[in-house]
């Protein structure tokens, strides 16, 4: 399966502390029971694992654009690469961010 | 014997899709559909998963010109799968050409090529085909099917092409957030383009900038059809909305700050749609000028012993509604709320006595049921929860095998672990009892306390 949106080989390992960000970013956002630390970098967050649905993406979308100014994109619903991992996410953001 | 054409495009070079950018005519259309109709294999029943909407809608074609139905589950889950195989045995799996994950021999729709020379004809389609059958899940376990026809589909969009604005002016493209594989983006962002004579795109856009860019790519008039789920993240996302001729939304109520917000930032009308799809569409509003529907020429809504009730039109048969409505002496009608025991989530309808058949044909699950526990504020997404006896099983086995058999959105959260269940002596379970299980779960700074 190729993921478009995600760099096949990160140029560098992302920053722990935007690995964390967007930790606490994804409990508030979404409002889960669980502590921002319980979500390991390389765990999935959509299906299985922290088990995210295409509803909360579209939260966290949101919360991820006011926070950093970046808009996340997919080419559809059922191929949102980004939310592989934490870690992937984290990349997409240091990549595209403005500042 | 009555025959309705394919498509109801005049002109081979009418634009019949958009597809990144490029538009496809209506002779492409018929072109692609006539060599998928050669290949598809002489089998009765297809799944069309196909998520590009252009290569969903020769897939649909090709089936109606051999005589094949459409089979539309609520969600593809390994166990709606088996149970669309005990309907069809011979059913197959049309896709994109991706790893499409459907237990079924599969045929991948083979990619769009314009036939040099090609005589410009529309397949005619007997009016009692049966096109499609859409189920719903049902509160056995078992899915229910609902037969569509091809006669009675198309009167269905020809009534709503005119609410669309699209009988007037069919220069107009559709730009759909829902896929066409369920009954409201089947109508809404496909059929009804299919039989006015307008364009619709391809794509399925996401996130509020796919919206956008996709919107961006058209050039002409643009109708978005879209969900409240949808529409609420693009309007709090997108600074400008791109102009749009029409908004089309449905599944779920809209509050209406919503709705004027949506028309203020798009400078075009906002159009609801009510329907269901053991009914097909119904009636639509524009809820900035009023609360009431007006229904489809045709079509009946009314209250008879106690329940909802639609007929005429494209109802083939009368049909009860999941809704409780008040009727007004011209036809318009009100919705007043929904029956207990039906959820609608995102834009997902289901039963809670489905879920919580479910939730209880899980091994290890010794008792088990689903509530919803409280009313979402408006535009917000409610979430469902269930208590559960299951003393053998994790929390992720058990949410592992409920990901199997129902869609991810009506997950519980919280799922609940007791010892037993709060029954009452007649084995019912009394709605407040289980809330108090809730409770303490709530995660801080929640605002649930309604008193």
């Amino acid at each position: 399966m190729s993921h478009p949106n995600v760099p096949a080989t990160p140029a560098a390992a992302a920053d722990p502390a935007l690995l964390d960000e967007l930790a606490g970013l994804i409990v508030s956002a979404l409002n889960l029971e669980i502590q921002p630390n319980e979500i390991g970098p390389d765990d999935p967050l959509y299906g299985e694992g922290l088990g995210l649905d295409s509803i909360d993406i579209l939260e966290v979308a949101l919360a991820v654009s006011k926070r950093f100014g970046v808009q996340l994109r997919a080419d559809n619903e059922n191929n949102v690469a980004i939310f592989r991992s934490l870690r992937s996410l984290a990349e997409f953001i240091a990549a595209n961010r403005s500042a | 014997m009555t025959r309705l054409p394919l498509i109801a495009h005049t002109a081979p070079g009418a634009t019949f899709a958009w597809r990144d950018g490029e538009a496809l005519d209506a002779a492409r259309y018929l072109a692609d559909v006539s060599r998928l109709a050669d290949a598809l294999p002489a089998r009765q029943h297809l799944l069309n998963v196909c998520a590009d909407r252009y290569r969903f809608a020769v897939g649909l074609g090709a089936a109606l010109v051999r005589g094949q139905v459409t089979l539309m589950p609520p969600n593809h889950t390994p166990a709606t799968v088996a149970q669309l195989l005990d309907y069809a045995p011979d059913a197959y799996c049309l896709h994109d050409g991706d790893d499409h994950g459907i237990a079924m021999p599969g045929l991948a729709v083979p990619a769009s090529r314009p036939e040099a020379d090609c005589a410009w004809s529309v397949p005619q389609i007997e009016a009692t085909q049966v096109c499609a059958v859409v189920f719903t899940s049902g509160s056995t376990g078992r899915p229910e099917p609902h037969v569509k026809r091809w006669g009675p589909l198309v009167t269905d969009v020809t009534g709503e092409a005119q609410r669309l604005g699209l009988t007037d002016d069919p220069q107009r493209t559709l730009v759909a957030t829902v896929p066409p594989q369920h009954m409201y983006g089947f109508e809404s962002s496909l059929l009804v383009a299919m039989h006015s004579g307008a364009a619709f795109d391809a794509s399925r856009p996401f996130f509020a900038a796919d919206i956008c860019a996709a919107l961006d790519r058209i050039a002409g008039r643009r109708v978005l059809v879209t969900t409240p789920f949808h529409l609420r993240a693009l309007l709090a996302e997108s600074g400008a909305l791109p102009a749009l001729a029409m908004i089309v939304c449905a599944t779920a109520p809209l509050s209406p700050q919503l709705a004027r917000e949506a028309e203020r930032r798009s400078g075009a009308p906002l159009l609801e749609i009510y329907g269901c799809t053991e009914s097909g569409q119904l009636a639509s509003r524009r809820p900035v000028l009023s609360n009431e529907w007006e229904p489809w020429p045709g079509v009946r809504v009314e209250t008879r012993d106690g329940r909802a009730w639609a007929s005429g039109g494209h109802v083939e048969q009368p049909t009860p509604l999941a809704d409780v409505i008040e009727v007004q002496a011209d036809g318009r009608f009100s919705l007043l709320g929904r029956s207990a025991d039906m959820v609608n989530i995102a834009g997902k309808r289901t039963s809670l006595a489905y879920l919580s058949h479910e939730l209880n044909s899980i091994a290890g699950v010794e008792d088990g049921v689903f509530l919803m526990p409280d009313e979402a504020s408006e535009d917000g997404i409610a979430r469902l929860a269930a208590v559960v006896v299951a003393p053998g099983l994790s929390r992720s086995a058990l949410l592992d095998a409920l990901r199997g058999r129902i869609d991810a959105v009506f997950l519980p959260r919280p799922l609940v672990f007791v010892d037993a269940l709060p029954r009452a002596a007649t084995g019912k379970l009394p709605r407040e009892a289980l809330l108090s299980l809730l409770t303490p779960r709530r995660p801080q700074g929640e605002t649930g306390d309604r008193s």
